[in-house]
């Protein structure tokens, strides 16, 4: 339990430190920006209780709204993200299979599942995130462009991370 | 009750949810009505010290591109620089008296080059033949004479200053009126300078003043410096005297031509006679 709390603070302060100080520079065309930092919300355990889930994701999207000088933008979008996450857990996962502690990795959970589950979660927090950014129909061409382009790139960074940290021996 | 808890429960997600997402999105557009008055941004100082702190670390790596621009901008500053300009027009401040004839006319010009530790020194000024100036003109400066003008160009002139081997001036003690003729000290002291052929009746007293004369190209009575020591060594006719300069040559920075207007006719005229002999 310890080990995972520590794991999972240290994933925080990574994911943000890569947002702001890396992805937040990258801006291909103005059309792509990767939001790397819902990795850390992707990543909780399973066993997260919904009344800890809500407020880490309100504070982990008011930390990168703090840096990117849109308050509540990322919060809002982060919050959908946690209550996306629950139900896609809850219609995909059987809660009781697990035995110890187990996370939503792809080391775990194997690619396809993953790749489901980043996609899916990725989409929907891009399209309510650039829609609330734009806040606006009459430029939803450019916002839609926005938001499939930048959510392409956030899984790759997603997928990528996991090969990276892939552990075979978790594998059930 | 019991029911109401039950249901909480069951739905405590979405109950959530809709707490934390309305909670945010009050948030998100009520500070984007009032962008600036915001805590939850970058004036934070915990964010705006950390985008200081990697703000100096961007700007160490570029800099680089910044040493470029900035010396592409120095130069570009300095073209349009006043001093960088030639000055095409020069104030030329003439008295308007119908009794007299002017005589004498100023032209303002700024020194651009100057010695004063050589044995021959020169100075160079901005206004040339273009602007009226011609060889053999006097050099003069607010505190007394400086010297005259022996080469000219277009644009610019090289002026032989006082203090250089082969500068006489015609000079005269301020008080009395005795004419000698000053030239530059043999110690090479850019502050002393000598008072020689003055005639033995005309008792110098130190702190006089020694002015010129009018016999040569300047205007009479300005200043060329004061009687600082009294030397009667050659003890002939004529006594000569140490003299300190009224100008610092060192530290010229304007000066003012004088175009003696009568000075061709003068010399056409002595000329003649020296024709004739």
């Amino acid at each position: 339990m310890s080990r995972s709390i520590i794991v999972n603070l240290l994933r925080f302060i990574l994911v943000i430190f890569i947002q702001v100080c890396l992805l937040k520079n990258i801006n291909v065309y103005s059309l792509t920006t990767p939001y790397i930092y819902i990795l850390f919300i992707l990543l909780l355990p399973f066993e997260t209780p919904n009344i800890l889930l809500f407020p880490l994701a309100f504070v982990t999207g008011l930390i990168i709204d703090s840096f990117y000088d849109t308050p509540g933008l990322h919060a809002a979008a982060c919050v959908l993200l946690a209550f996306v996450r629950i139900l896609f857990i809850s219609i995909t996962v059987q809660k009781d299979g697990f035995d110890n502690e187990p996370e939503p990795t792809l080391s775990i959970m194997g690619f396809r599942w993953f790749f489901t589950y980043s996609l899916t979660l990725t989409l929907f927090h891009h399209f309510f995130l650039f829609n609330l950014e734009a806040f606006s129909i009459s430029q939803f061409q450019y916002t839609l462009s926005r938001f499939l382009l930048s959510s392409v790139f956030t899984v790759f960074l997603i997928l990528i991370s996991g090969l990276l940290f892939f552990r075979r021996k978790e594998r059930k | 009750m019991r029911n109401l808890g039950i249901f909480i429960r069951k739905y405590s997600a979405f109950f959530l949810f809709l707490i934390f997402e309305v909670f945010s999105l009050v948030i998100y557009v009520k500070y984007n009505s009032f962008q600036k008055a915001t805590f939850i941004n970058s004036a934070n100082q915990v964010t705006g010290a950390w985008y200081t702190r990697t703000n100096d670390f961007y700007t160490y790596l570029s800099l680089k591109e910044t040493n470029d621009s900035l010396a592409r901008e120095n130069v570009r500053l300095r073209n349009q620089l006043k001093s960088s300009f030639y000055v095409d027009t020069v104030d030329k401040h003439k008295v308007k008296d119908t009794v007299y004839k002017q005589q004498y006319e100023y032209l303002v010009a700024k020194v651009i080059n100057n010695s004063t530790n050589n044995s021959n020194n020169y100075l160079t000024i901005n206004i040339g033949s273009k602007q009226g100036i011609a060889k053999g003109m006097g050099v003069i400066c607010s505190q007394g004479i400086v010297g005259k003008v022996v080469y000219v160009s277009d644009h610019f002139s090289v002026v032989q200053s006082l203090l250089h081997k082969d500068s006489q001036f015609s000079a005269m003690l301020a008080t009395n009126k005795e004419i000698g003729y000053v030239e530059w000290g043999d110690d090479m002291d850019p502050h002393k300078g000598v008072m020689k052929d003055v005639s033995n009746n005309a008792l110098p007293k130190l702190g006089e003043w020694v002015v010129t004369s009018g016999y040569s190209l300047f205007p009479e009575g300005i200043p060329i410096g004061k009687v600082s020591n009294l030397r009667t060594r050659t003890g002939g006719y004529s006594l000569n005297m140490e003299i300190t300069f009224a100008v610092d040559f060192g530290k010229l920075q304007f000066v003012d031509v004088v175009n003696n207007k009568f000075a061709n006719e003068q010399a056409d005229l002595e000329a003649q006679r020296k024709k004739n002999e």
